[in-house]
């Protein structure tokens, strides 16, 4: 287990240094002068040349990809001009209420996604499972911030049920949290129940025709049985790899809605460094969704390790 | 190639499945619609009209209304879908083909793949749309530096179908037969395998072009994607929001339009998996 462990590890490496460089890559591959980008047209001459100073952009190329690299690696994402803050501190602050919708909305996606997957593996091949499909592709073709303003105008503006707005914390007000919370972890939910629906299925089908699945209908196990307990505990394996997968997408689609919502997370943060032209603060944002991407696929890829030795024993 | 013989039997297997065929008539009708009415019809999106601001759909010959200075809203759904379209067919082909070489190349020499696909597994591991935001930061706020990213976000996974395709051809037989007798890689992989593996990629550059077209949207949405004024589904969404409480048109027409051709699109793509590749029927 810990020589997994240890190699699955080295395996993030040259990972990180691909998404390291590539970021780097954006940072510094821009047409204009970095410099004078941050300091704005008004700045004088001298002002450009001490942010050039200060970013070390008088240094050779490599010698800043080392720098920028050794600074990553002290989770250090960069420093704002605009803002005048640390890039870390800042996602740091804005990171709860992204979070908040994305783990709600994972939830919500397996709760209706994982009963439409068995129940299309169950009837493969007849209408419910056409159905469960139809639904999947139409979910896959509804992007979150559109599913967002349609839920707005039915919930909010027509029924007048749920808050239009904002975020409240659940040391304030538990009750106002998961009710600001409902209608923004729907939308995000909507590709991600298409995603785990199709993995459900498709790897129930494959347990279902196994052997032991035979065996359980020969020992005469309900069909419920022989789905939940026993096809299923296979399955879910292949929808912890998927859902591990599609973290990334599911905060990016976070990001999106919240700024239909105006949920103060990270997603405000995106668009309001757009406006603000503060692109340092965006790449950190780039660069620490994909570190956060990076470090769940690892706690998957451990978990299944935990949970099916054969995958241990594979590896070598 | 044996195409002569398989071409009918292709287009009867495509004409038998429904799924494809409707998508496909659709798709078409969409794409005719965004490319040919606002040209034919004499439609001008720019066009604003004070007296006419936020007219509801119907009213004073508007089809779907007005947007917030009196703008006609059925000729800027058209037009911000042939930008949509346009973009999202232009980053699926590039992907498509980059993605194609990269993944027969990386299948047929290992070395060369294992590094290609840890430059994959990096790339994947930024959100499209955050990469895509940032590319349009560097790189400026055009159309192009848009296709341009969605094609770097969208190569990854073109090259993984492809590289996962051309390995399982190489435990064909007929791979080990070439190599016997003498043929190159470049011979082998593009007169050969290409075609083996052609089928899936169609139907990989087909569910890319689908997503190009969400991401895009999403981009143009936060504010990042194609330039004002040029009309875009994304970002008349994105303007949308100001009057969602008094102009629900301004939200439906577009959002509908937006969902609706990636529907079709997606349905089309499955329709072709169906088609070209019945052994993964089911």
């Amino acid at each position: 287990m810990l020589r997994y462990l240890g190699k699955r590890l080295l395996s993030a490496i040259p990972v990180l240094i691909v998404v390291g460089v590539v970021a780097f890559l954006l940072s510094h591959m821009s047409g204009g002068d970095p410099a004078r980008v941050i300091a704005g047209n008004d700045a004088t001459d001298a002002q450009v040349e001490a942010i050039r100073q200060q970013m070390g952009l008088n240094q050779s190329v490599p010698e800043q990809l080392w720098s920028w690299f050794m600074n990553l690696l002290h989770g250090d994402l960069g420093y704002s001009y605009v803002l005048g803050e640390g890039v870390t501190p800042t996602i740091l602050s804005h990171v709860f209420p992204t979070l908040s919708v994305a783990v709600l909305g994972e939830l919500i996606s397996l709760i209706v996604a994982i009963p439409l997957g068995v129940l299309a593996s169950d009837k493969h091949g007849r209408a419910a499972d056409r159905a469960v499909l139809a639904f999947a592709t139409l979910t896959t073709s509804l992007p979150s911030f559109l599913a967002g303003l349609l839920l707005m105008i039915v919930f909010v503006l027509n029924m007048k049920l749920l808050p239009a707005s904002g975020f409240v914390y659940p040391s304030d007000d538990i009750g106002g949290y998961f009710s600001h919370l409902i209608l923004p972890a729907l939308s995000v939910a909507t590709l991600q129940i298409a995603i785990i629906i199709r993995m459900t299925r498709s790897s129930m089908i494959d347990s279902l025709g196994s052997d032991y699945i035979r065996t359980a209908e020969a020992k005469g196990l309900t069909r419920a049985r022989q789905l939940w307990v026993h096809a299923f505990k296979n399955s879910s394996i292949s929808i912890l790899t998927i859902v591990g997968q599609s973290f990334g997408e599911l905060i990016a689609g976070a990001i999106v809605v919240e700024t239909v919502f105006n949920v103060p997370g990270i997603g405000q943060l995106v668009s309001n460094s757009i406006l603000r032209r503060d692109y340092q603060m965006v790449q950190g944002i780039l660069i620490f969704v994909a570190l956060v991407f990076i470090v769940v696929n690892l706690i998957t890829d451990v978990l299944y390790a935990v949970i099916d030795p054969r995958i241990r024993e594979r590896s070598f | 190639m044996a195409a002569d013989g398989n071409g009918p039997r292709w287009l009867k297997a495509l004409l038998a499945s429904p799924t494809t065929l409707v998508g496909g008539v659709l798709l078409a009708v969409i794409a005719l619609a965004c490319f040919l009415m606002p040209w034919l019809g004499h439609m001008d999106a720019y066009a604003t009209n004070t007296s006419a601001m936020l007219a509801a759909p119907g009213a004073s010959g508007h089809l779907m209304g007005t947007d917030n200075v009196g703008r006609d809203l059925f000729a800027r759904v058209l037009l911000g879908g042939k930008a949509s379209l346009t973009v999202g067919f232009s980053a699926a082909l590039i992907a498509g083909i980059v993605g194609l070489v990269v993944g027969l190349y990386s299948a047929y020499y290992p070395r060369l793949g294992y590094m290609l696909m840890r430059i994959c597994d990096g790339l994947m591991a930024f959100p499209a749309i955050l990469f895509g935001i940032v590319f349009v930061g560097s790189f400026g706020q055009t159309t192009r530096s848009v296709v341009l990213a969605l094609s770097i976000v969208f190569i990854p996974m073109v090259a993984r179908v492809v590289r996962s395709a051309t390995l399982a051809n190489m435990n064909e037989n007929y791979v080990q037969v070439l190599v016997n007798l003498g043929a190159g890689g470049n011979r082998i992989l593009w007169r050969n395998i290409a075609l083996n593996v052609i089928g899936e990629w169609i139907v990989e550059v087909t569910f890319v072009f689908a997503d190009a077209i969400l991401v895009e949207a999403a981009m143009s949405f936060i504010g990042a994607g194609i330039p004002q004024p040029h009309p875009s589904w994304g970002n008349m969404l994105y303007d949308s929001r100001t009057y969602i409480y008094s102009a629900w048109w301004l939200t439906v027409f577009p959002g509908v339009a937006l969902a609706l051709t990636v529907f079709v699109i997606n349905m089309f793509g499955d329709g072709l998996r169906e088609v070209l590749d019945p052994k993964k029927r089911r």
